[in-house]
């Protein structure tokens, strides 16, 4: 459990840096580890056959590969963004003291919450239309745009219940204290009780994100020119050679694994960070 | 935009009490905490409000600033009528401080922005003049020095000098304290209740709920004892502790003296 008071301390960035350097070093060493590994397994595969290296593949595809896997990103950094700019609010409704709003809210949360992801994703993908058409102007819809939209949905539902559960782990004293000042209970959230939660929601937020990041690859099953669907492209572009789907799906990997590790490190530093006073 | 009525605002007379309580009446479901309670206070009095353990003391200091809605009855503030379903909250709060057992400072700021935010956020005063206010109520709340301390880094008596600090800053008439020195030690319960002491003789108006039965025979004006929800007796400190009445306050007293 974490204690109100946690949230005193200003954030840790100095001393987390250090750590952060420190995990950034394993990442290196394990990346490093799984790199070799994979490319001693294609290289043993690229001498069977005698056709072009495994090594030369992946370096002639790569800036094609990595130019998905940043798309990963982008989808995944946009689909977090909107789904914490309207979560949050979301989640502050379901504390609102207007018992229909917040029924509302936390219906909406549940929805969304309780939904399978790539469900949610097929259904946008399939019922937005490919353009919407506002005022005569034609503003285009491309599958990618209701990938982000579908992620979106799922990541909404889980930041609001993040910050509903900050929200109600803030002791009744700060709102009976704000509201015997005279504030009204928006300025008492948005001055009081959120800027306490931010710390604590930080750590489940980021877990939220790797999570995003890692289901961005599910948009290759709808078409999106993502990471997955082009390592596909350039299976079939190197001649669907069976040895080459591993070497091929593990570079895939490495990246993800570069990008979400040290995430999750740091999340975990951040969890240590706010509960050792328990 | 909402219409709120004007409130009623009968003005004072010179020696009309400050606060006023009618045949207040207030139950959580079937419990019936506050059974016609009535008291005045005047300006630049100061009461205590003693009693055992659920005898509805918090309740009835929570009523007066309408943190808790009444049933029935009538509660006065400087002639605003509390339970009016028209009532302008923030003229009857910025009128009103109160102070908590548990300090509840608000953690992430300092203890000068703690007494900051309220005139800033809710009255819309100037920052410059506000600071300024603070670093004053600092002072006097024998503070100087710990400005910018988040509570964490404060004692429990610093921290709710500062909450009385943060009430004050509110400029109120009426400083409300409800068992502010219960969670504190003997040493650090001094500092406080000094503090208040203080407060007192400047002239401040104030309703103390307190265990500390010293101070409200040394520095209060009337001691009121509550029961059941209801007022058994009420007189000047050197009656009452000397001369009490009611059998219930001479075995009350019996048990806290
Ligand atoms: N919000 C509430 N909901 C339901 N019951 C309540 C609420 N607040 C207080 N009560 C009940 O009202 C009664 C009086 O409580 P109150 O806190 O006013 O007593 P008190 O005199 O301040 O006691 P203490 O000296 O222990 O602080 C208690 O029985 C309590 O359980
Ligand atoms: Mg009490």
């Amino acid at each position: 459990m974490l204690r109100f008071r946690d949230a005193f301390t200003p954030l840790p960035f100095l001393g987390a840096s250090a750590t952060a350097v420190r995990s950034w070093r394993q990442t290196q060493r394990t990346a490093l580890v799984v790199l070799t590994a994979v490319f001693v397994t294609s290289a043993a595969m690229a001498a069977n056959g005698g056709q072009p290296s495994i090594f030369s593949i992946l370096i002639k595809w790569s800036p094609l590969l990595l130019w998905g896997f940043l798309f990963n990103l982008l989808i995944s950094i946009l689909s977090m963004g909107a789904g914490t700019l309207v979560g949050v609010p979301l989640g502050m409704l379901q504390t609102s003291p207007v018992r229909p709003v917040a029924a509302v809210a936390r219906f909406i949360t549940q929805f969304f919450r309780n939904a399978p992801w790539l469900v949610m994703l097929f259904i946008c993908v399939m019922l937005l239309p490919f353009e919407i058409r506002v005022f005569g102007l034609r503003i285009p819809f491309p599958d990618w745009v209701k990938a982000v939209i579908g992620f979106a949905l799922p990541a909404m539902a889980n930041v609001a219940e993040i910050v509903r559960g900050a929200m109600i782990s803030v002791p009744s004293g700060q709102w009976e204290s704000a509201e015997s000042l005279g504030f009204t209970r928006t300025q008492c959230v948005m001055k009081i009780i959120l800027p306490q939660c931010i710390k604590r929601m930080l750590p489940p937020w980021m877990n939220l994100y790797s999570l995003i990041t890692m289901a961005t690859v599910n948009a290759s099953v709808v078409g999106v020119n993502e990471m997955l669907t082009l390592t596909a492209q350039v299976h079939a572009a190197e001649g669907s050679r069976p040895e080459l789907l591993a070497p091929l799906y593990a570079y895939s990997l490495v990246c993800f694994f570069i990008y979400a590790y040290p995430i999750g490190k740091w999340t975990e530093y951040l969890e240590r960070k706010y509960q050792v006073k328990d | 935009m909402n219409v709120i009525p004007p409130p009623t605002i009968i003005p004072p007379t010179p020696d009309a009490p400050i606060v006023s309580l009618r045949a207040v009446f207030k139950s959580f479901g079937a419990n019936n905490v506050l059974q016609g309670i009535s008291l005045d206070v005047a300006k630049g009095e100061t009461i205590c409000i003693i009693g055992p353990s659920g005898s509805g003391k918090s309740t009835l200091i929570r009523c007066i600033n309408a943190l808790v809605p009444i049933d029935s009855g009538s509660i006065q503030v400087q002639g605003i009528e509390v339970n009016d379903p028209h009532l302008d909250k923030l003229s009857l709060r910025r009128r009103v401080g109160i102070v908590f057992q548990q300090y509840n400072l608000f953690p992430h700021k300092t203890a000068l922005e703690n007494i900051m935010m309220a005139p800033i956020t809710v009255l819309k005063q100037e920052k410059a003049e506000v600071e300024a206010r603070a670093r004053a109520l600092m002072k006097k709340v024998r503070l100087a020095g710990k400005e910018d301390f988040y509570p964490g880094e404060l004692s429990g008596g610093q921290q709710q000098r500062v909450a009385i600090a943060r009430s004050l800053a509110m400029r109120p008439d009426v400083m409300l304290f409800d068992e502010v020195t219960a969670a504190l030690d003997p040493e650090t319960k001094k500092e406080v209740l000094v503090t208040i002491q203080d407060l007192a003789k400047d002239g401040m108006t104030c309703i103390v709920v307190t265990h500390e039965m010293g101070f409200a025979r040394e520095v209060s004006n009337h001691v009121y004892l509550t029961e059941h929800g209801l007022i058994v007796e009420h007189a000047p400190p050197a009656e009452f502790f000397s001369n009490p009445k009611d059998a219930r306050t001479r075995e009350f007293l019996s048990q806290v003296l």
